[in-house]
C-alpha cells in the first residue's frame, strides 16, 4: 500500500494530485512534496486534486491541516476537488469542510481560485 | 444462518503495518458481505486505532507489539486493538475532539471521535505504563442479513426497520455535525 504524489504547477497555483492511501506512514512524502513545491515555486495557492485518493484517515487530515495553515500564512488559498466520500466524511466529522472550499473537479477549484488570484 | 469466526494478529508496531492491518480486517470482515462505506468506517478505525498504538502507546519504537482481534458473531463485528505501551494519563481529555498529546507532530486529534463515530459500541482502557486497549463493536446490515430479514418478517417490516435505520443515520451525522462546532 502505497502513495504517489504528482505536482504540477499552473502559474501561481500548484495542484497537487494524491494517488493510493493517506496514513500516518506516507504522511510524510506529503508534508515534505508539498512543503517543497510551495516553497520553491512561489505558489500562492494550492488544489488538492482526490479523485484518486483511496483511504484517508486522521493523519490525513493533519498533513492537510498543516499544509492549509502554511498556504494561508503566506496569504493564499487551498481549496480541495474530486474526494470521494469517505473522504469528505472525515472533512465534515473534522470541521475542515468549513476552512477549505470543496469543488467537483479541478477544472472548477481553479475556475473558483481564478476569482480571488 | 449465523457466521461465527475470529482471529487473531500480533504485529510490530512499524507504520507500514498500519496498512496491513487495515486490509486484513477489511479482508476478515468481507464475509459478512459489507457495503462499500461500512468496510471503509471499519478500515478507518482500525488505523486509527494502531496508529494510536505506535504513536502514543510505542513512540515509534518498532519493537513494541500491537495486537489485534477480531471476531464475527451473527452479525456483529468485535475488534479489540491492544499495546503494552505507556498507556493514557486521563481518557477523558484524550476523547475530546481536535485534542493531541503530540501537535508537534501533526497530529489531528480526531482519532477517538472517528472511532466512536464510526463504530456503533467503543470502550477504552489505559493505565499509564500499562497500555491501552480499544474494544469496539459494528453491525454489519450487509445485504445478506437484510434479505434474511425479509421472508421472516414480511416485507413491510424490513422497509420500516429501513426507515428507522435511515432516521438513526441522520441523527447520528447531526450529532456529528454538532460535535465539530
Amino acid at each position: 500500500m502505497s502513495l504517489q504524489v504528482e505536482l504540477e504547477q499552473q502559474r501561481n497555483v500548484l495542484i497537487v494530485r494524491l494517488r493510493g492511501e493517506l496514513d500516518h506512514h506516507t504522511a510524510d512524502i506529503v508534508r515534505f512534496k508539498m512543503e517543497d513545491a510551495i516553497l520553491r515555486g512561489r505558489c500562492d495557492h494550492v488544489v488538492l486534486s482526490l479523485r484518486d485518493l483511496q483511504f484517508m484517515d486522521s493523519s490525513g487530515l493533519g498533513v492537510v491541516l498543516g499544509r492549509y495553515k502554511l498556504v494561508k500564512g503566506r496569504g493564499g488559498r487551498m481549496v480541495v476537488c474530486d474526494a470521494h466520500d469517505n473522504v469528505k466524511r472525515l472533512f465534515e466529522l473534522s470541521g475542515l469542510f468549513k476552512i477549505l472550499s470543496f469543488y467537483d473537479n479541478e477544472r472548477s477549484a481553479l475556475a473558483g481560485l481564478e476569482v480571488v488570484s | 444462518m449465523s457466521i461465527d469466526n475470529h482471529m487473531k494478529l500480533s504485529f510490530a508496531a512499524r507504520s507500514e503495518n498500519e496498512a496491513f492491518a487495515r486490509v486484513a480486517v477489511a479482508a476478515f470482515v468481507s464475509q459478512l458481505d459489507p457495503t462499500l462505506e461500512q468496510i471503509n468506517d471499519i478500515k478507518t478505525v482500525v488505523s486509527e486505532a494502531v496508529t494510536n498504538s505506535i504513536i502514543h502507546g510505542y513512540d515509534n519504537d518498532p519493537s513494541g507489539i500491537v495486537h489485534l482481534e477480531v471476531e464475527i458473531a451473527g452479525d456483529t463485528i468485535s475488534i479489540l486493538i491492544r499495546d503494552e505501551g505507556r498507556g493514557i494519563e486521563d481518557l477523558d481529555i484524550a476523547r475530546q475532539p481536535l485534542f493531541t498529546s503530540r501537535p508537534e507532530l501533526e497530529r489531528s486529534g480526531m482519532g477517538f471521535t472517528i472511532m466512536e463515530n464510526f463504530m456503533d459500541e467503543f470502550e477504552a482502557t489505559s493505565a499509564p505504563r500499562q497500555g491501552t486497549s480499544l474494544r469496539m463493536k459494528k453491525r454489519i446490515e450487509s445485504k445478506k442479513s437484510i434479505v434474511q430479514l425479509i421472508p421472516r418478517q414480511g416485507l413491510g417490516a424490513w422497509i420500516s426497520n429501513g426507515s428507522d435505520l435511515r432516521r438513526r443515520v441522520i441523527l447520528k451525522m447531526r450529532r456529528s455535525k454538532g460535535s465539530s462546532r
